[in-house]
């Protein structure tokens, strides 16, 4: 099972939940903006603890309100890519690169570079990277932390349509050279017919 | 000409007034690191308090910091009498004394520019780097640490200028002795009160203006450089 997660959080008069028990190696979490697709995300990540349920990614138990487990972010070992990407803006592409990763690791930085096509931009600061170049160092930087999973918020909405099949397709071989699953949430369900995810509807 | 012919007495008091000027800084700048990081991360009862001590040599006559420093750092206060029975130092009469005068009025300052650099670091990026691994340690020295440091030199170097200046706190704690407390401002005020030292004062109170003048600019540059021009300033 790649993601068993069942989460509510009570936000004032919002309810923000899911419960799902995925098999695929690419899932994807549709729902309209602001339905609380990101904080779905946030609570797997550790980032935002649920009212109660249980999140477990790839056998992994990581929070069970039941158990009062609720392992801290650092320790979840979820590669995050964030909507707005979050680079650190005070060191090159490289060190964003390798910030989470462990040596030995099991991706070595010039094959991920290459595979991610953003072996010219090692030397680069991300403030000079086009919104294309830093989603794809944005997923490089989260594959080199040597994840149990990909969470994926939306990594496309602002890069340019024509580069986006092109991204796609690259997300979509990810599994086959890391074997991490991805929980992808986007708002359009082509998308994830591209990356022929397994679909959650939210909300 | 006469203006420029700084005496041997004087280059004592400008050494003196930079030494002092730089302890107090380096003492200070752990000190009002943390008290920033306090007051712009944590939340707690007493936090309003806190910052209110902070910011009190700011508003407090400087005669009455000095006068409370002298309290506790005299023979007979409690922290005097501490540092003398077991370090047998005193702070009484003393540069190092001058020192803490200079870093007390210099905290607030200090504190504030560090606080804005901090409240400005994006948290998001924070969340990001525990997300790749990264413990709370690890995050504060490569994530808040690097993006807040042109504000925490900001701070400093503001520091550095309002301790060049110090004046009613130190003369009120260590007095005024030649090569030891007489700092630009004392050494300007004691020529004040000589007949015939007008040349003296001009070129004491030039080179203050110029140190403060210039550490206000490299103070107000970096400030800028660590909000990335936007609505960053310590002026």
């Amino acid at each position: 099972m790649s993601f068993d997660v069942d989460v509510t959080l009570q936000r004032g008069k919002r309810r923000i939940a899911l419960c799902h028990r995925a098999q695929a190696r690419i899932v994807a979490l549709i729902g309209p903006s602001g339905i609380g697709k990101t904080s779905i995300l946030h609570m797997i990540a550790g980032l935002l603890k649920p009212d109660h349920g249980h999140v477990s990614v790839a056998g992994e138990p990581l929070f069970d309100s039941g158990r009062r487990l609720d392992l801290p972010p650092a320790r979840r070992r979820l590669g995050y890519v964030f909507q707005d990407r979050r680079l650190f803006l005070h060191m090159r592409v490289r060190d964003n690169l390798l910030y989470g990763c462990k040596p030995p690791s099991s991706l070595a930085l010039d094959d991920l570079a290459h595979f991610l096509g953003i072996a010219h931009l090692l030397d680069r600061w991300p403030g000079t990277l086009s919104g294309g170049e830093a989603q794809r160092v944005a997923i490089g930087r989260a594959l080199m932390s040597d994840p149990r999973a990909l969470l994926m918020d939306e990594p496309l909405s602002s890069v340019d349509p024509r580069r986006k099949t092109e991204i796609l397709d690259m997300i979509r071989h990810i599994p086959d050279i890391s074997q991490v699953p991805i929980l992808y949430v986007t708002h359009d369900l082509g998308e994830a017919h591209r990356l022929a995810a397994e679909v959650v509807m939210v909300g | 000409m006469t203006v420029w012919n700084i005496s041997p007495e004087e280059w004592t008091v400008i050494g003196l007034s930079l030494q002092v000027s730089m302890a107090a800084v380096a003492l200070m700048l752990p000190i009002s690191f943390a008290f920033a990081w306090i007051l712009a991360r944590w939340r707690f009862p007493g936090k309003l308090l806190l910052d209110t001590l902070v910011h009190l040599p700011l508003v407090v006559p400087p005669v009455v910091t000095g006068w409370l420093l002298l309290l506790l750092f005299g023979a007979n206060g409690p922290v005097g009498r501490w540092l003398l029975d077991w370090f047998g130092v005193t702070l009484l009469f003393r540069w190092t004394g001058a020192a803490l005068a200079a870093g007390i009025m210099a905290l607030p300052l200090m504190t504030r520019a560090i606080r804005l650099s901090i409240e400005a670091v994006d948290r998001r990026l924070e969340d990001a780097a525990r997300t790749l691994g990264a413990g709370r340690f690890r995050v504060f020295r490569t994530i808040a640490l690097p993006l807040s440091l042109p504000g925490i030199l900001a701070g400093a170097v503001l520091g550095f200028a309002r301790a060049i200046g110090e004046f009613g706190a130190t003369i009120t704690f260590v007095s005024d002795i030649p090569g030891e407390t007489r700092t630009l401002p004392i050494a300007i005020y004691s020529a004040l009160q000589m007949p015939g030292a007008e040349a003296a004062v001009s070129r004491l109170a030039i080179i203050s203006v110029l140190l403060s003048l210039g550490a206000l600019i490299i103070s107000e540059l970096l400030a800028r450089r660590a909000g990335a021009g936007v609505n960053s300033h310590v002026l």
